[in-house]
């Protein structure tokens, strides 16, 4: 139990800077140049944390609350997922609902350290956010439903635990593709990846999340920027599941595998960035709203 | 052979009127091959042939209906060659050929003893009849034509999935695996219910379509409006029979499954629907075409009504296909010509065509009293046959409404139709169009009323065998 | 649930969503072909492989695959419309109704009795929810071409369905099916002819002079 917990949070904690790096090596290297190596994530983590922080005079203690806040959620999300063969720290009935929902508090946070800042330019940021956070969210609520439902069971460490991969081979199969597929869309719009938002234009009029994080700097911006790392890793986690095998009874392969899984992933996430442009503003509900379409299709089809 | 014969010649002329490159000579012949076809369809009439197991036969509906539409086709023939005659300098070649293909459609049509087979055929009406709308190529007719392309598409895909619905009932039931008729009535009894439900729903939606049943009727008062008169006739008593032979095929085997029930409540609910459309939208109607629409639309109702009821009605239906076949080709000829003498079909602007076109505006006026049911006409034999049918069957509400709704729309058409014939004529429509009277132009209506005129004063044995007999094969038993 | 005529209709199903759901017309004409040449593939899996078998299914291809992107391809650029849809209602009411209409197609699907060699088959969910999709192209779409793009979804629909029935229907009725929806398509090209030369547009709202 402690080693997991201890386990998870190491995991979580060293590997997720990682993930942005080999999205952004990925990117680099498709684009024909050679990239920043790896571990520079750590390095611009490491140099924020070591700056002095520029406060506005207009904001209160909620502009600090939300960078906190935002890597505190993913810290506590974690322990309710399996990371591969990793059987979840904590794990009760119905704590899928928990886990929508802490993202969401994070979210509120942001949303509100943004409107904090008093400019008309973070609000928009955040109309934005919130606009598409509510079209996404039923999205995840369907795609645990089908899981719930296939698992016999409202706790995420058994509805994404390794009786995952086996039940693609089953009739199953196919309304658990099309929830892969749904989580990793939701996993792209929840991180704010290409094509919902880019994270490195800095384009006023496009910007979703990076406009709601102007203000903030030195180790409140490298806060943001680790917890949106976190944040990515336990999305990615629950993509990755999908495939993992059963455990192998030694707990360092199964951490070894599910690391290989998720840097794949990470890659994979480079190469639809780079395959993809930015979609139109107004697209982005549609594609939203599809996505919600397909989990519930794929309800349909179990339900059937 | 005879069948074969009849089948083949219309597609034959138009193979000739493809190759004929005289605009001048192509018209002649449409009154050759109808009169041939004409006779090839008395002749087969009169000689029942037993059509078990094949394709292609006539059983007592197929004759019915192919006879109803070859008299149709036959006396609109000479009005052809008049219509022509005034369009001499038109380009005709498409029209004529997708005319003279028509009544092989229909013979087909009406031959078909294999449910796919029917449906190509009506489907094929429907594409024929596209450049005959389209003949007037001005934005009206283009817009007539789409939508009447778009909607019958629709409905007939709508019946191709009906006809595969009961194909699958009958797959379910363990039955014969195929679409021949006699064979479905044969093994109908065993055939999956649900399955046979939903598909006749299907075929009547689809069906109803291309006959015009409310509410799938909209496209009708743009095509017939838009139309050449001559088409009008020939959709409104020809093609409209057509597509109720196929409701009525849907029919025969719900009824030999034993699904009477269902086939009532939709064809009375159709039906009455059907009714009410029309008389609201008959009254007060400006354009004489339009109106003539929503009538046609009306007498469809008053058809599945017929069938609905059952008993002795079934047979005043049968007639009645018969009446309002003829009388609509009266009724749409003599429009055309009002029509094309005021280059307008709008009410005001037609005022008093008595006194200018004597022949068509009687003609005209005739015709409205007997699609109406007026006494001495056989419309309104058949009408009150189906009364009749009511009556003895006790649906007395149903009447009493079937009643009601038939003056609302005897006087909403006599709003529209006295003003045209006998009203104040305008003296400055006149120089409008070079167009008189022609005997062509006038024979053929007149022929036609005539025939209605004698079947409401004397129904012959040999017609009325062939009403019974058809009516023996779709009696909805009470 | 795997076999692959269910992948097959999945796929089916998924591209009505996308078809309702995409902008560019271009898209939405190869969507279509794409759904067809998916759906001509069904025979060969359903039906033992005989001559008829290929026939149906090398036609059907022919056909919805290839013939009709060609003949729609060739109408847009001979008119130069918009690479727009241009909805009558926006995408996501449609994708929504589209969704509604799937539902409503398998819970309809399930009612009806099957052979036990379609159960737990997406035949008859999948034929249905096309149509609906199909009819969904048809009513809210403006442009005359689109309209066309729904009729030939409409015809997916029925052509699933067909394979089921196809070894119990004889060849020419099958042979007529296909053909009448060529010459259905082909006169419907050359009345969007007309109509672009008539009022110099294809948008169907400008059919409206002929109303009560």
């Amino acid at each position: 139990m402690f080693i997991r917990l201890l386990l998870h949070l190491l995991l979580l904690a060293g590997l997720s800077p990682l993930l942005i790096g080999v999205i952004t090596r990925t990117k680099a290297i498709i684009a024909g140049r050679r990239g920043a190596p790896l571990w520079q994530p750590y390095r611009d983590l490491g140099k924020l944390f070591r700056k002095d922080m520029v406060l506005s005079s207009t904001t209160t203690w909620v502009f600090r609350a939300g960078p906190v806040v935002g890597i505190a959620v993913p810290l506590m999300a974690a322990l309710l997922i399996p990371f591969g063969a990793i059987g979840a720290p904590f794990s009760f009935s119905g704590d899928l609902v928990l886990f929508v929902y802490l993202f969401g508090l994070a979210r509120f946070f942001t949303v509100l350290a943004a409107l904090d800042t008093g400019s008309s330019f973070e609000g928009m940021g955040a109309a934005r956010e919130a606009t598409f956070s509510c079209l996404a969210e039923p999205t995840l609520f369907v795609a645990f439903i089908v899981l719930a439902r296939i698992s016999g069971s409202f706790t995420l460490d058994t509805m994404f635990g390794t009786l995952l991969a086996n039940n693609l081979q089953t009739v199953y199969g196919v309304s658990l593709v099309l929830t892969a597929i749904c989580l990793f869309i939701i996993m792209l719009a929840e991180n704010c990846r290409i094509p919902f938002d880019d994270p490195n234009t800095h384009l006023e009029l496009t910007m979703i999340h990076e406009v709601m994080v102007l203000d903030h700097s030195g180790p409140d911006f490298g806060l943001i920027l680790y917890g949106a790392a976190m944040k990515l890793m336990v999305m990615g986690t629950l993509v990755v599941n999908f495939v993992m095998p059963p455990a192998t009874g030694h707990l360092l392969l199964d951490a070894g595998l599910y690391v290989a899984a998720l840097l794949a992933l990470a890659a994979g996430i480079g190469l639809v960035e780079s395959g993809m442009a930015r979609l139109r503003l107004i697209k982005v509900p549609q594609l939203l709203i599809g996505t919600s379409l397909l989990s519930f299709f794929a309800l349909v089809l179990l339900l059937r | 052979m005879l069948l074969y014969a009849a089948i083949f010649l219309p597609f034959a002329a138009a193979l000739i009127a493809v190759l004929l490159p005289s605009d001048r000579l192509r018209p002649w012949l449409i009154p050759v091959t109808a009169l041939i076809h004409f006779s090839l369809v008395l002749q087969l009439t009169a000689t029942p042939t037993a059509s078990a197991g094949s394709l292609i036969g006539l059983d007592a509906l197929g004759r019915f209906i192919l006879f109803v539409v070859s008299l149709l086709y036959a006396a609109c023939s000479f009005y052809a060659l008049g219509y022509f005659r005034c369009h001499a300098d038109w380009e005709n070649r498409i029209f004529i050929t997708a005319l003279l293909t028509f009544p092989g459609a229909m013979t087909i049509a009406a031959a078909a003893q294999h449910l796919g087979l029917l449906w190509v055929a009506v489907e094929a009406t429907t594409l024929l009849s596209a450049p005959m709308i389209y003949y007037n190529r001005n934005r009206f007719s283009i817009e007539a034509t789409w939508k009447y392309l778009l909607l019958c598409s629709v409905g007939i895909a709508l019946a191709m999935l009906g006809i595969l619905f009961v194909g699958y009932a009958g797959l379910h039931g363990g039955g014969e695996q195929e679409l021949l008729l006699d064979r479905m009535l044969a093994s109908a009894p065993l055939y999956s219910k649900p399955w046979l439900r939903a598909g006749f729903v299907f075929l009547l939606v689809g069906f109803g379509t291309k006959m015009g049943l409310a509410p799938l009727h909209t496209w009708k008062p743009d095509a017939y409006g838009e139309a050449p008169g001559l088409v009008g006739g020939l959709l409104a008593g020809g093609l409209t029979s057509v597509a109720f032979l196929a409701i009525l095929r849907s029919v025969q085997i719900m009824i030999a499954a034993g699904e009477q029930a269902l086939v009532r409540q939709m064809l009375l609910a159709l039906g009455v629907l059907s009714l009410v459309f029309a008389a609201i939208f008959v009254i007060r109607q400006r354009d004489i075409k339009r109106m003539l629409a929503y009538s046609s639309v009306e007498h469809m109702g008053i058809l599945v009504i017929g069938v609905a009821v059952g008993g002795v009605a079934t047979y005043g239906a049968m007639f009645h296909v018969l009446n309002n076949a003829l009388t609509k080709g009266v009724l749409f000829m003599t429009a055309g010509n009002i029509h094309r003498y005021y280059g307008s079909k709008r009410m005001c602007e037609t005022q008093g065509a008595l006194t200018v076109l004597p022949y068509s505006a009687s003609l005209f006026l005739a015709g409205f009293l007997a699609i109406t049911g007026s006494p001495p006409f056989a419309p309104f034999m058949s009408e009150f046959t189906i009364l009749r049918g009511m009556f003895a069957g006790g649906h007395l509400a149903l009447s009493a409404v079937f009643i009601g709704l038939l003056v609302v729309i005897f006087i909403g058409m006599g709003g529209t139709v006295l003003p045209v014939a006998m009203g104040p004529h305008m003296e400055e429509a006149e120089e409008a169009t070079d167009y008189r009277e022609t005997p062509l132009t006038v024979a053929s209506p007149l022929l036609l009323l005539a025939a209605v005129l004698c079947l409401g004063i004397y129904l012959p044995e040999p017609l009325r065998l062939m009403f019974t007999e058809a009516a023996k094969l779709v009696e909805v038993a009470p | 649930m795997n076999t692959p005529p269910n992948l097959i209709l999945l796929f089916v199903i998924l591209f009505n969503f996308f078809i309702l759901g995409t902008s560019r017309l271009a898209t939405c004409i190869r969507s279509v072909a794409l759904q067809g040449a998916l759906l001509s593939l069904l025979p060969l899996f359903l039906h033992t492989s005989t001559f008829h078998t290929y026939l149906l299914a090398g036609g059907a291809f022919i056909l919805k695959g290839l013939l009709m992107p060609w003949l729609l391809f060739r109408a847009i650029r001979q008119v130069r419309i918009r690479r727009e849809v241009e909805p009558r209602i926006g995408y996501i009411p449609t994708l929504l109704l589209g969704a509604l209409t799937t539902a409503g197609a398998f819970i309809f699907g399930d009612r009806l009795p099957l052979l036990p060699a379609h159960l737990h088959s997406l035949f008859i969910p999948a034929a249905l929810a096309t149509l609906a999709a199909g009819f969904l192209m048809l009513i809210t779409r403006r442009k005359a071409i689109t309209q066309v793009l729904g009729y030939l979804m409409f015809e997916n629909g029925i052509f699933i369905f067909g394979t089921l029935l196809a070894e119990a229907m004889p060849f020419m009725v099958e042979m007529g099916v296909l053909l009448d929806m060529l010459v259905a398509i082909f006169v419907m090209g050359i009345v969007m002819n007309h109509i672009n030369r008539e009022f110099s547009t294809l948008n169907t709202e400008q059919l409206s002079l002929l109303r009560e």
